[in-house]
Formats: C-alpha cells, sequence, structure tokens
C-alpha cells in the first residue's frame, strides 16, 4: 500500500515537474517561410538572454494557419493576414512581426541594379503576357536612355504558394484591373504565362540563368544575391529603390490605427518615399488560450523581438516595425489576450 | 546392418519417440512459418489499398466536385478553384517516356559492357561506381541539374535542336520554343541518369545468371558478341530486365525533387518539349504546403490518387504485354 502510494506521489511529482519545465523553456510556433531567418535568430538569442527556447517550424502560412487552428502550437505565423471574421470564428488575436518586401528583378546583360525603372500596369501587362519584347514602347518610354534589347521577356514566378507571391500579385490587383478580375490573388496564382522556381532561390536561379528574364524576390534575396533590381513607381507617382528605408516608409505611411486585428496589406502605400510592394508578416495567436501560462511566455517572447530584437532583424536585411506601431500592438496585447 | 537395429529396443523406442515429437514440432514451425509470410505478403497489400483508399477518400471533394473534367482540363487556378489534372499528368508521362527512351538503351550498353565486354579487374569497380548512383540524393540530381545542366541545355542543346529538328515536319512542333534550358526535355534527361543506375543494376545481375555453356555454344557457333548478347543473354533474361526496366519507370513517374527543379513548374499544355510544363510529384510538392483551401488540397490529394492509378496502369500494360511476349515465345 505504501510502496504503491510513494511511487504514485513520484510519478505525479514527476509528470509535475515535467509539465512545468515544458511551460517555462518551450514555446513553440509554425508558419511561414519568408520569415524563418528572423525568427531563428531572434529565439536563437532570446535564448540566450532568459533561457527560453523558441521552436518555430517554418512550414508556410497555410500549415500556419492550419496549426494553429488545431492547437498544436503556441503561434501560428501567415504572410497573409486573416480577416477579422476569421480571426473571430476560431477566437484567434492577429498582430504584425516584421517587414519585408518583394523586388521586381531582372537579367539583361549591361544594366545595372537599380537603373531599370516600371510602373504597377507596366509590371502587369508583363507578367498578363501582353507585353513580351524588352524594346516594347511602354517600357522604353519609361526608362529614357537605357539600352533595352529587342529580346524575348521571359516571366518568372514561384511555383510553391507562398507570402511572396501573395504580396505581388496583391499589388498587380492594386494596380491593373484587368489583373484584379483575370487573374486575382492568393498564395499562387493561375499564372498566364512564364515559368515556375521552387521558393526564392529558385526563382532567383532561373532569372540568373534565362537572359531576358524577370521574377520577383524576397528583399534580402535580391541583395544578397546582387541580382539586378528594379524601381517601381509608387501611389505617389515616384519610383523608389528598394532598400529598407522605402520599406521602412511604407510601413509607417500604412494606417494602422485604423486597421481591425491589423488587417491591413501594406502593398500600394501612401507616401513619396514608400517601396510599393512592402509586406507584413503577421503572427496568430488564441485570445483566450487554454494554456494561459504559455501564451505568456509567447507574448513575452514577441515584445522582446519588437523591441530588443530590431538590429537582428536589420542584419537580415528585413525592417523591424516601426516604434509607434510595437505601441499599438503591445496595447493591443493587453486588451484583447488573455495571458 | 542399419544403426536401429544394432540399438536396444529402449533406445529404439525412444528415438521413434523423438520422430514423433519432431515431426509435430515440424508441423507447428511450417504452421508458423506459413503465418508469418502469409502475413507479410497481406501487410504490403493492406498497406497498398490504405494508401489508395485514403488518398481516394481526402481527394473525394475534387472527384465529386470536377467529375470527369478534373482528367481533361487544363485549368489550375487556385484563386478561382478550378483545377484540372491534364497538365500534370501529360507532364509525367512524357518526362517518364523521354526518360526510358534514354535510360533502356544506355542501361543496356552499361549492363552488357559489365558482363561480356569490360576486362575482368574493370567490373567490379564499374559496377560499384553505378550502384553509388543510385544512392545519390534526388535533390542533389535536382540542384545539378538546375546550376550545371540547365546551362549547357539552354546555351548548346536546344539552340542546336531548334534549328536542326525544329523546321521539320511532325516532330518539329516537339523542338521549337525559346532557349530557357528548363523544360520537359531537361527533366527527362535528369530522369534518366537517375534511373539508368537501378535499371543497369539489375540488368548486370541477370545477365550473370546466364549459364556460360549457353554462351559458349553460341560463340562456338561463330556468333559475334553481339548476336550472343541479342540471342542468347536477353531472351534468357527476358522477364527480368523487363522487370528492371519497370523498376526504373516507377521511379521515374514517381521521382519529384529534381524534376521540381528543372521542369519549370508551369501549368501550361504545349507540345514542345522545350517548353516548361508540370508533373503530377511535383505539383504536390510545390503546393501541399500552402494550399489554403478544401478543394486545393482535395485536389492536390486527388492528383496523389492519379499518380498511383497511373502508375498501376503503366505497370499492368507491362505485365500484359509479359505474357503475350511469353505466350508467342510457346507459339514458336
Amino acid at each position: 500500500m505504501f510502496k504503491t502510494f510513494t511511487t504514485r506521489l513520484a510519478l505525479a511529482s514527476l509528470i509535475a515537474a515535467g509539465a512545468t519545465s515544458a511551460q517555462a523553456a518551450d514555446i513553440t510556433g509554425a508558419g511561414a517561410t519568408f520569415v524563418y531567418p528572423v525568427m531563428s535568430k531572434w529565439s536563437a538569442d532570446y535564448s540566450t538572454a532568459t533561457g527560453n527556447k523558441i521552436n518555430y517550424q517554418s512550414i508556410g502560412s497555410g500549415g500556419g494557419i492550419a496549426q494553429i487552428k488545431a492547437g498544436t502550437v503556441d503561434f501560428g505565423s501567415s504572410d497573409k493576414p486573416l480577416e477579422s471574421k476569421e480571426l473571430s470564428e476560431a477566437g484567434l488575436g492577429q498582430f504584425p512581426s516584421v517587414i519585408g518586401g518583394v523586388v521586381p528583378v531582372i537579367n539583361i546583360k549591361g544594366i545595372e541594379p537599380g537603373k531599370i525603372q516600371f510602373t504597377g500596369p507596366l509590371l502587369a501587362e508583363i507578367f498578363l503576357g501582353k507585353i513580351t519584347k524588352w524594346n516594347d514602347p511602354q517600357i522604353v518610354a519609361v526608362n529614357a536612355g537605357v539600352a533595352l534589347p529587342d529580346a524575348l521577356i521571359t516571366v518568372v514566378h514561384r511555383s510553391d504558394g507562398s507570402g511572396t507571391t501573395f504580396n505581388w500579385v496583391n499589388y498587380l490587383s492594386k494596380v491593373s484591373p484587368e489583373w484584379k478580375t483575370k487573374i486575382g490573388e492568393g498564395t499562387s496564382v493561375q499564372w498566364p504565362v512564364g515559368v515556375g522556381g521552387k521558393g526564392n532561390e529558385g526563382v532567383a536561379a532561373y532569372v540568373k540563368q534565362i537572359p531576358g528574364s524577370i521574377g520577383y524576390v524576397e528583399l534580402a534575396y535580391a541583395l544578397q544575391n546582387k541580382m539586378t533590381h528594379a524601381a517601381v513607381q509608387n501611389a505617389a507617382g515616384k519610383f523608389v529603390q528598394p532598400s529598407r528605408e522605402s520599406f521602412q516608409a511604407a510601413a509607417a505611411s500604412a494606417d494602422w490605427k485604423n486597421s481591425k486585428d491589423f488587417f491591413l496589406i501594406i502593398t500600394n502605400a501612401p507616401g513619396e518615399g514608400s517601396w510599393p510592394i512592402a509586406a507584413t508578416n503577421f503572427i496568430l495567436m488564441y485570445k483566450q488560450p487554454k494554456d494561459a501560462a504559455r501564451s505568456k511566455n509567447t507574448l513575452a517572447f514577441f515584445k522582446w523581438a519588437l523591441e530588443n530584437g530590431k538590429a537582428q532583424a536589420e542584419a537580415l536585411d528585413f525592417v523591424p516595425l516601426p516604434d509607434e506601431l510595437v505601441k499599438q500592438i503591445e496595447a493591443y496585447w493587453a486588451a484583447e489576450i488573455k495571458a | 546392418m542399419s544403426i536401429d537395429q544394432a540399438l536396444p529396443d529402449h533406445a529404439l523406442n525412444a528415438r521413434l519417440g523423438n520422430v514423433a515429437n519432431r515431426a509435430e514440432s515440424d508441423r507447428r514451425a511450417d504452421r508458423t512459418f506459413r503465418y508469418l509470410v502469409t502475413g507479410a505478403g497481406l501487410f504490403v497489400l493492406l498497406a497498398l489499398t490504405g494508401a489508395a483508399v485514403s488518398m481516394l477518400w481526402g481527394g473525394r471533394l475534387a472527384f465529386s466536385t470536377f467529375g470527369i473534367d478534373f482528367l481533361t482540363t487544363t485549368d489550375w487556378d487556385a484563386v478561382g478553384k478550378k483545377f484540372g489534372a491534364l497538365v500534370p499528368i501529360y507532364g509525367t508521362l512524357v518526362t517518364a517516356l523521354i526518360a526510358m527512351i534514354i535510360a533502356v538503351p544506355v542501361s543496356f550498353g552499361i549492363a552488357l559492357f559489365l558482363t561480356e565486354v569490360a576486362p575482368p579487374w574493370l567490373r567490379t569497380p564499374v559496377a560499384s561506381a553505378i550502384e553509388l548512383l543510385a544512392g545519390i540524393p534526388s535533390i542533389i540530381y535536382g540542384m545539378w541539374g538546375l546550376f550545371v545542366f540547365v546551362p549547357v541545355m539552354s546555351t548548346t542543346v536546344i539552340p542546336f535542336l531548334t534549328e536542326y529538328l525544329g523546321p521539320l515536319p511532325i516532330f518539329g512542333p516537339l523542338f521549337q520554343g525559346p532557349p530557357l534550358g528548363i523544360g520537359m526535355l531537361t527533366a527527362g534527361i535528369v530522369l534518366a541518369i537517375m534511373v539508368i543506375p537501378f535499371i543497369s543494376s539489375v540488368m548486370r545481375e541477370v545477365f550473370l545468371t546466364v549459364p556460360t555453356r549457353l554462351k559458349e555454344s553460341a560463340y562456338a557457333l561463330g556468333s559475334t558478341t553481339w548476336e550472343v548478347s541479342w540471342n542468347v543473354v536477353l531472351p534468357y533474361t527476358r522477364s527480368a530486365v523487363i522487370g528492371g526496366v519497370f523498376l526504373g519507370l516507377g521511379r521515374a513517374l514517381g521521382e519529384t525533387m529534381a524534376v521540381t527543379f528543372v521542369l519549370g513548374n508551369a501549368h501550361h499544355l504545349t507540345a514542345s518539349l522545350l517548353m516548361p510544363g508540370n508533373s503530377i510529384a511535383a505539383t504536390i510538392a510545390n503546393e501541399f504546403s500552402e494550399a489554403d483551401s478544401d478543394i486545393y488540397l482535395s485536389s492536390l490529394i486527388a492528383l496523389g490518387f492519379l499518380l498511383f492509378i497511373v502508375t498501376f496502369i503503366v505497370l499492368a500494360i507491362a505485365k500484359l504485354m509479359l505474357m503475350r511476349l511469353n505466350r508467342n515465345e510457346g507459339n514458336k
């Protein structure tokens, strides 16, 4: 009798110890591949600073949404924001984590990075397959003085579903009514022309190898691989180069104040210096979590990341959120998430 | 005089008892053995049906929504939620066909070289090198294809093909298009390189089983090496050789990673082999993780089921061909 009692006691205390240590240590998240570099840098530094570990699995935005809805992770991450209705149905809250952006890259011999420029409608025409030659009068019109060859344009797009694609086609839909009705927007769409590369690296490799090609990759990818990126005309009519500054300008000029659950896609943002195809990654968490302690730990991590993780994000060519937005997010946590 | 007769009675009785026990335990062992191997056989069958049924179940939404159109349309529109599997099915079959057209003769040559022609000291090293090729992960073939082979195709091979084969009647349209380097032909060639080790290893193994006296008799009658290979070695090993070919074909049909890298992943149906296409496995690998609606996910699972069916049909045709061959053999 005594024996079984002690065994039980020992077992119970073991289980309790296991449970509390798991609570203190491991936070799990899953979702977008886009934020994986910055997530892993943040979690490594956070673990050195506090001893708490973050386990982030980059399974894609769709997977992240599915996992958080199934309740198997503490937070999900998506490049495509969920609308308030979907959020409230699932009992989820949503906030931005980091800004990135999408950049058109081209491969034409003799053209230096940043020396070619496009308007939004022009990009849409090219990706619709309606402009097929580089020396098309419409391209020449906005590129005075650039030697454009009489060569075929090969469009390169992502073959996998991706938040990068989502923001790219979201922008094309905003600037081209024809794109909006014929193709629409989503993490993968029915491309009228072109070849598909798997991941940013696939698109980058295809663009590098196919002369006369145009594709789109994340800024970090374009910069690190020294690809020929293009300037794009923004909503204010100015041609802007892709850079951390122009991305930050887009994030700052976006109207976060009036957004519900931060549902805002910051493509085609107003402001003279704004990059038109900036993108936000979003974090999804339960508003009424089953395990409040775990959610508390998760929020502590994001508080640390948003306030102290800016340098790490910039080192990886991501753009940290503006201070004002961070304050708004922290107010949202206090009001909405019961942790 | 046998040993039994020399034994005393009690020893003899003990022995007879042992024999009876022995027979009983043998029967038991035999029974257990039969159950075990039946279990192993059933296990494969169960796993196979399980996989097929669960894919059919997962794809039921796609099949019920699109019906037969799923097999005959080329739409693949995640936004408009319209899906058709014709492009991936076509791409899968075409790339596998190109792979087999290249891989089968080359593998045959390798196997013959190693068993009939090569000096003995060369046989083992070359054979092991080929088997090593089979162990290279497919992602490596994909990277190699993209970074090394695609530039060769786009700068050298494809311009040559479009110039000399493009203008031909009938076959011409197969070889027209811009020199992208990626496309169904490139994918087929990379696949061929991947399946050659499988096919040639099987062929080499079975060619070694041909009795030496058969070959020597043929040589004694004045046959050349080719005649011995074609008229003696190949007929003797035919069913095993075809088995090896279909092992390779199975791999070519289902190969995912390498194909994804060099196929171009575009949902367009084109006659030209130089243009990008898509395959069933590549589509699933590309799009599964971000499939964001039920019908999208269901369509991808339905594609998986179709790959199952396509492979099954191809293998069934192979079996039929083999049976017909054997029957013709009997009629001679």
